[in-house]
């Protein structure tokens, strides 16, 4: 046998690892290198653990299998693969090279630069150790006892780092008004309630790299002079919960959380506050009167948080990912993060890139990369050969921008030129079978449902803007339909109490703005030019091209199609439910969808 | 104190109020549906929005204080727009049954879309519609009149500390109730009806007696207890068809469950309006005043003369005001000399 210095099985264990089986394939490679007997000739380590999600959740479980310094990532590992890998990988060296990841995996990773998302994949996220050894707690330790508050603000400030739960409100100013402002008994809150539909960034980070977290807050606390701690974290998470809970618990065991931290004066310690999925929690008051008990409704601003938050005490609410990048610039140093980026818009960004992408996943870029990079580069293009229709960004808050202007630079300031926003980092990828009103229309009965109800133009102002996209998408649409839309989401944007109500319109009117003759033809020709919207479609059978196979007439569930052997079948439009079974049955192309 | 403009008018206000306060104590009028002068500021309404210079959007008069050099302008024509927008979405989902409604003539909203020519058609779609049933004797709750303005739910908090009512769900579906959608079942104090700008909440023995028409009110103090809070009865012919009370008056416009509701008494056949006196025979007899006591303080004197003055006791009531409770112990140990006189609130 040879002998190695490090052997590391590194396998993916994020809530989509775990899904494809992440806990089977961790335990077979624990007994496989057990039986092996392989452990006793490494030098130095030898371990196989489990790590959070690496970004491209579409191949798990992913393995990493690192010997010495060669690293061979592994995809789609099954348990009943693994004494394989550990005979021809481990035992005699040669790598399984049918089950190792392609081309597309590097492309994935190629234009990515990972700050928050460095030790997700890399480290043990459940062993705090994991996270010490790469020089976790370092920079608390650092700032703790010999950073100046003012210090610390003025190393945020200088990185430029913004919010990045959607605002994009500059961190270091934050702080800076949190530390100004008077009181003896202030709080930090970290905002994980992630709610927007397709978006699952912080939900990778808590599950990957908890600490990070901690630890950022600990630091942001020690701006602020707050010694209380909130983790305000949806309750449809257990495994990041799980996890963050463990990882507090092992925080404090340290004394990295708790009274005299590192040996200084500074006590500081965390709560966990589990939210019951209100999507209106994530707005930052709404967040507040939760953790208070309330009814999660927003209160109107001013006063701001840092002013009058939390009990009505001095509050800074950061985004997961936002507090998560806090270790990295004080361990590298503001320039270090600054120089990604774009002027106004600094470092990296993380987005879910889903939908008709052929590798969706989680993805972390540089401020000011192109949409293009994104989609064809990382995303891999559309699945499927389809062509590209639209990107849409920043969730039910933000917009869809059009394929024709996908050399558009991401970041906050260019999004929200063209009408949309980089929001929470949702990415989702459109393509020549989305139709916008449909997408609008979804966007929008998300908003209506998760409404507080507290103000009257989100509370009905959205349901009437829901009621005419329905119509519209049913073919019932009115010739002033659009114009109705219009002077509807301008009321709803300037009335509304908080970002939800104010933000809603977005999706109509971004869609409105670049698709407008898709509304147009689905409002005077009763047609969806994708042939989404059911209410509109008409199926139909060529005559010609019918081979009278039986196939649909089979597969008809309302038994609206009848045909004998050899005579071409026929639709009852009457009875026919518009499922498109039939037009996916047939292989004659003989079924028509109009 | 801090100088702001409204309506090009300079005005001098204290620093903590808002821009709606502002505007009213300088005689200016915002219209308000959610606003009650007496809770704290809800914001939800959106119909009191001003343009205050330098902001991008209109803002919440409500909910926002003033500062010093603040431009503020209460009337244009987008927030003129922007408000017949917000009451064609509240009367979009109304059942605009004004004719029946026992609000009418006291209705904001009736009031203000009467003001803007609002009748709810320009963005017509789905009403919440909700079974009657709430099964207490006092308060009836119609929610598809319920504007969600949130009066209800803060004066039950804030002012009578109950904490009956709440908002429920969430969207369209929002909906203020009890717990677990139960009947109401609380002080009845009436509050949360005084405060309602719609007919969503009423009184129950009001109904159908009469809204306006004929109708007088009648300011008076009520008989139940010492507090002597101020009632507004309002009268038609010679019946009370309801109570109300006014927020200048010393209890600031409040009432509990008795003063609000229990006026039946007024008009019951088995009230005593007369002093009567039980003849030997056993039947009552109808006397005057003074003959009344006179015959009262005899048997008193008898009493006491036979059995000394310590075997008469006086029990005062809490009904009686701390002067009226005063002159009868000094009654009863100056009077009938005795010092056997208690209280009823320490039974």
């Amino acid at each position: 046998m040879m002998q190695r210095n490090n052997i590391e099985i590194r396998v993916c264990m994020g809530t989509g690892g775990v899904a494809s089986g992440g806990t089977e394939v961790l335990a077979a490679f624990r007994q496989e290198v057990a039986a092996s007997g392989i452990a006793a000739s490494v030098k130095e380590h030898c371990s196989t653990h489990q790590v959070g999600c690496r970004g491209l959740c579409a191949k798990d479980v992913l393995v990493d299998v690192a010997i010495d310094d060669e690293k061979v990532t592994y995809q789609f590992i099954k348990p009943d693969m693994v004494p394989r890998i550990v005979k021809e990988h481990l035992l005699e060296n040669k790598p399984v090279d049918e089950w190792r990841v392609g081309e597309d995996y590097d492309r994935f990773n190629q234009k990515q630069i990972k700050v928050v998302l460095a030790d997700c994949g890399r480290i043990d996220p459940e062993e705090i150790d994991a996270y010490i050894a790469i020089g976790g707690y370092e920079a608390a330790r650092d700032v703790l006892n010999n950073w100046y508050p003012e210090e610390v603000i003025t190393e945020i400030k200088q990185s430029g780092l913004r919010g990045r739960g959607g605002a994009g409100f500059p961190t270091g100013l934050k702080w800076e008004l949190g530390k100004k402002a008077p009181g003896d008994v202030k709080y930090i809150i970290c905002n994980a309630d992630e709610g927007d539909p397709g978006a699952f960034m912080d939900r990778a980070v808590i599950e990957g790299n908890p600490h990070s977290v901690i630890e950022g807050m600990l630091i942001g606390a020690y701006a602020i002079c707050a010694h209380h701690g909130y983790v305000y974290i949806r309750a449809e998470y257990p495994l990041a919960v799980e996890r963050l809970k463990r990882a507090l618990t092992q925080a404090r065991e340290r004394g990295f959380l708790g009274n005299r931290l590192f040996g200084s004066n500074f006590d500081f310690d965390i709560k966990v506050k589990l939210g019951a999925g209100a999507f209106v929690c994530g707005e930052e008051t709404a967040l507040i009167a939760s953790i208070e008990g309330q009814r999660g409704m927003p209160r109107p601003k001013p006063p701001f948080p840092v002013n009058k938050g939390l009990w009505q005490r001095p509050t800074v609410i950061n985004n997961v990912e936002t507090l998560a990048n806090i270790p990295a610039i004080i361990r590298k140093g503001c320039g270090w993060y600054a120089s990604y980026g774009t002027e106004k818009s600094r470092g990296t960004k993380v987005f879910a890139l889903t939908g008709k992408i052929r590798n969706p996943g989680l993805i972390e870029v540089p401020m000011g990369i192109t949409l293009r990079e994104i989609v064809e580069d990382i995303g891999g293009g559309i699945a499927g050969g389809k062509a590209l229709k639209a990107v849409q960004t920043g969730g039910p808050s933000g917009g869809c921008i059009p394929a024709s202007m996908l050399d558009l630079n991401v970041d906050y300031e260019s999004l929200a030129r063209v009408g949309s926003i980089v929001g929470s980092g949702g990415m989702i990828v459109l393509d020549e079978d989305n139709c916008m009103v449909n997408m609008a229309q979804y966007f929008v009965k998300f908003t209506q449902e998760e409404s507080c109800g507290k103000c009257v133009p989100c509370r009905v102002g959205t349901k009437r803007l829901l009621e005419i996209l329905e119509r519209i998408t049913k073919g019932q649409g009115r010739e002033d339909d659009i114009e109705r839309l219009e002077t509807l989401s301008g009321g709803i944007r300037n009335m509304s109490l908080c970002g939800l109500g104010q933000t809603a319109p977005n999706p109509v009117l971004s869609t409105i703005k670049y698709f407008r003759e898709e509304y147009e033809a689905h409002i005077r020709d009763k047609k969806c030019p994708s042939k989404v919207c059911k209410a509109l479609l008409v199926y139909s059978i060529d005559e010609k091209l019918c081979k009278a196979c039986g196939s649909c007439l089979r597969a008809c569930p309302a038994k609206a199609i009848t045909g004998e052997k050899k005579v071409p079948h026929k639709i009852d439009q009457a009875k026919c439910v518009k499922c498109g079974s039939c037009f996916d049955v047939c292989k004659f192309k003989s079924v028509m969808r109009d | 104190m801090v100088s702001l403009t409204i309506n090009n008018k300079k005005v001098s206000v204290p620093e903590d109020l808002t821009i709606l306060e502002a505007a009213s104590r300088n005689g200016i009028k915002v219209p308000t549906l959610c606003h009650h002068p007496q809770l704290t500021p809800f914001g939800g309404c959106r119909l009191c929005v001003v343009s205050v210079k330098g902001m991008p959007k209109p803002v919440a008069s409500c909910t926002t204080t003033v500062s010093e050099g603040m431009e503020v302008t209460t009337s244009t024509p987008e927030i003129e727009d922007l408000r017949k927008l917000v009451l064609e979405l509240i009367l979009s989902d109304h059942p605009n049954d004004c004719m029946t409604c026992e609000a009418t003539g006291s209705c904001a909203l009736q009031e203000l879309a009467y003001a803007y020519g609002v009748r709810g058609e320009a963005y017509p779609g789905e009403r919440r519609v909700y079974a009657k049933r709430d099964g207490n004797p006092f308060i009836e709750r119609d929610m598809e009149k319920c504007i969600l303005c949130g009066r209800c739910v803060k004066v039950c908090d804030e002012v009578q500390g109950v904490e009956a009512l709440d908002f429920t769900y969430r969207g369209f579906r929002s909906k203020i109730c009890p717990s677990y959608e139960d009947d109401l079942d609380c002080e009845f104090c009436g509050q949360c009806v005084s405060v309602c700008p719609t007919g969503a909440l009423t009184g129950k023995q009001w109904a159908r007696r009469g809204r306006y028409e004929g109708v007088r009110e009648v300011d008076t103090t009520c008989p139940y207890c010492g507090t002597g809070c101020t009632l507004t009865t309002h009268v038609k012919g010679n019946e009370i068809v309801r109570v109300s009370s006014k927020p200048w008056t010393p209890n600031e416009g409040w009432l509990c469950v008795k003063g609000r509701f229990g006026y039946k008494y007024v008009s019951s056949p088995d009230r005593l309006t007369k002093p009567l006196i039980r003849r030997a025979s056993g039947e009552f007899e109808e006397t005057s005043w003074t003959a009344a006591l006179e015959y009262t303080a005899a048997w008193f004197k008898k009493i006491r003369e036979k059995h000394s003055a310590d075997a008469i006791g006086g029990l005062s009531s809490a009904r009686c005001t701390n002067e009226e409770n005063y002159l009868f112990q000094k009654f009863m140990r100056a009077g009938v000399g005795t010092n056997n006189v208690d209280h009823c609130a320490r039974l």
